[in-house]
């Protein structure tokens, strides 16, 4: 953890590089949609860019690389949680989709 | 317990609920940092898990409904110069709100180094993006409403389509829209020098939080709702 003298004061030039890539990776986001990747490749990249993107802010925007862990794990693990509602609603999910087919003859 | 008293920490005195307040706050301390920065940290964890409620349920309405989805990059593209661009609206919009993000973390750190005058200035143009934000998204709202996408009807498709869109992008709407008042305000004590008397440019970092929060959210929505 870097020595923090008063409050989160880091080079601008972090500040700038960060921004630089998230623009970078947004638009390959778009490129993604406007030349109509699909399948796997869609997903895989799109999910893959939304991570990035998502720890880019979180890790240098929001400062949580230089708070201490107690903080970083109260605030990112609990959202792991939801991953277990996640698995659950695409079980469920794929269980109505059988039920329509097989009751409603869609 | 009332008879195991020790000498460095006297028993509080009070009763009912006062005495709740005093076991929770008697000078325990897990988290390093102030009050107001762990404060907005739980806030924005509970924020978390109503944005991913609106999110896994729109993956649950997505994964059961029988009628087809539409195809979002048709639904938000636009036309410029007779080329018809996919989800451009979109795009513009999530520059918009990083653009925005990049002036925050700038106006944070012209905050700890004192410089007033542009910390007020970077916080109002987060504020500016943050109003143009709002401002494409009444244009794209104004835009599925005269396609006839209501809440619980959608014309092209799956009407789930319809209450997914406006509850997820009104929720974060609704978010922007607040923090763009919150900008505001600490722009508006920035300015006048109340963090100077106080010594303290935290609350600034603090908003800041917030604000970027707010893009998470809306890298989130990108991907799942517009891209996938």
């Amino acid at each position: 953890m870097a020595n923090v003298s008063e409050g989160q004061q880091h080079p601008v030039k972090l500040y700038l590089q960060v921004w630089g890539w998230l623009f970078v990776f947004s638009f390959l986001s778009y490129l993604v949609d406007y030349n109509d990747l699909q399948g796997i490749w869609r997903w895989t990249l799109v999910l893959m860019f939304m991570m990035i993107k998502a720890s880019l802010i979180v890790i240098f925007f929001m400062h949580m690389f230089w708070e201490r862990l107690s903080l970083v794990y109260a605030i990112l693990l609990p959202p792991l949680c939801l991953l277990v509602l996640v698995g659950f609603l695409a079980i469920e999910g794929e269980y109505i989709t059988l039920l329509r087919d097989l009751y409603l003859g869609r | 317990m009332a008879d195991h008293t020790s000498p460095e920490r006297p028993q509080p005195q009070n009763t009912g609920w006062q005495s709740l307040v005093d076991d929770w706050s008697s000078d325990r301390q897990a988290f390093k940092v102030s009050w107001g920065k762990a404060m907005m940290w739980i806030f924005l964890l509970s924020d978390t898990f109503v944005f991913s409620l609106l999110l896994i349920g729109y993956m649950a309405v997505r994964l059961t409904t029988p009628q087809p989805w539409p195809d979002t990059g048709e639904v938000f593209a636009l036309t410029v110069l007779g080329h018809e661009f996919p989800l451009l609206l979109i795009a513009i919009m999530t520059f918009i709100l990083i653009t925005s993000s990049g002036t925050m973390a700038m106006a944070v750190n012209f905050a700890y180094a004192r410089n007033r005058r542009m910390a007020a200035l970077f916080i109002l143009f987060t504020a500016i993006l943050g109003a143009s934000f709002v401002g494409l998204q009444v244009f794209e709202w104004t835009d599925l409403i005269q396609k006839g996408v209501r809440p619980w009807e959608n014309p092209m498709g799956a009407p789930q389509f319809g209450a997914a869109f406006f509850m997820i992008t009104g929720f974060h709407g609704l978010h922007v829209s607040i923090g763009v008042l919150y900008l505001l305000i600490v722009a508006r004590k920035v300015k006048r020098g109340d963090y100077d008397r106080s010594g303290n440019y935290e609350p600034v970092e603090i908003a800041g939080l917030y604000w970027h929060f707010v893009d998470l959210v809306w890298v989130f929505i990108f991907a799942f709702f517009y891209l996938l």
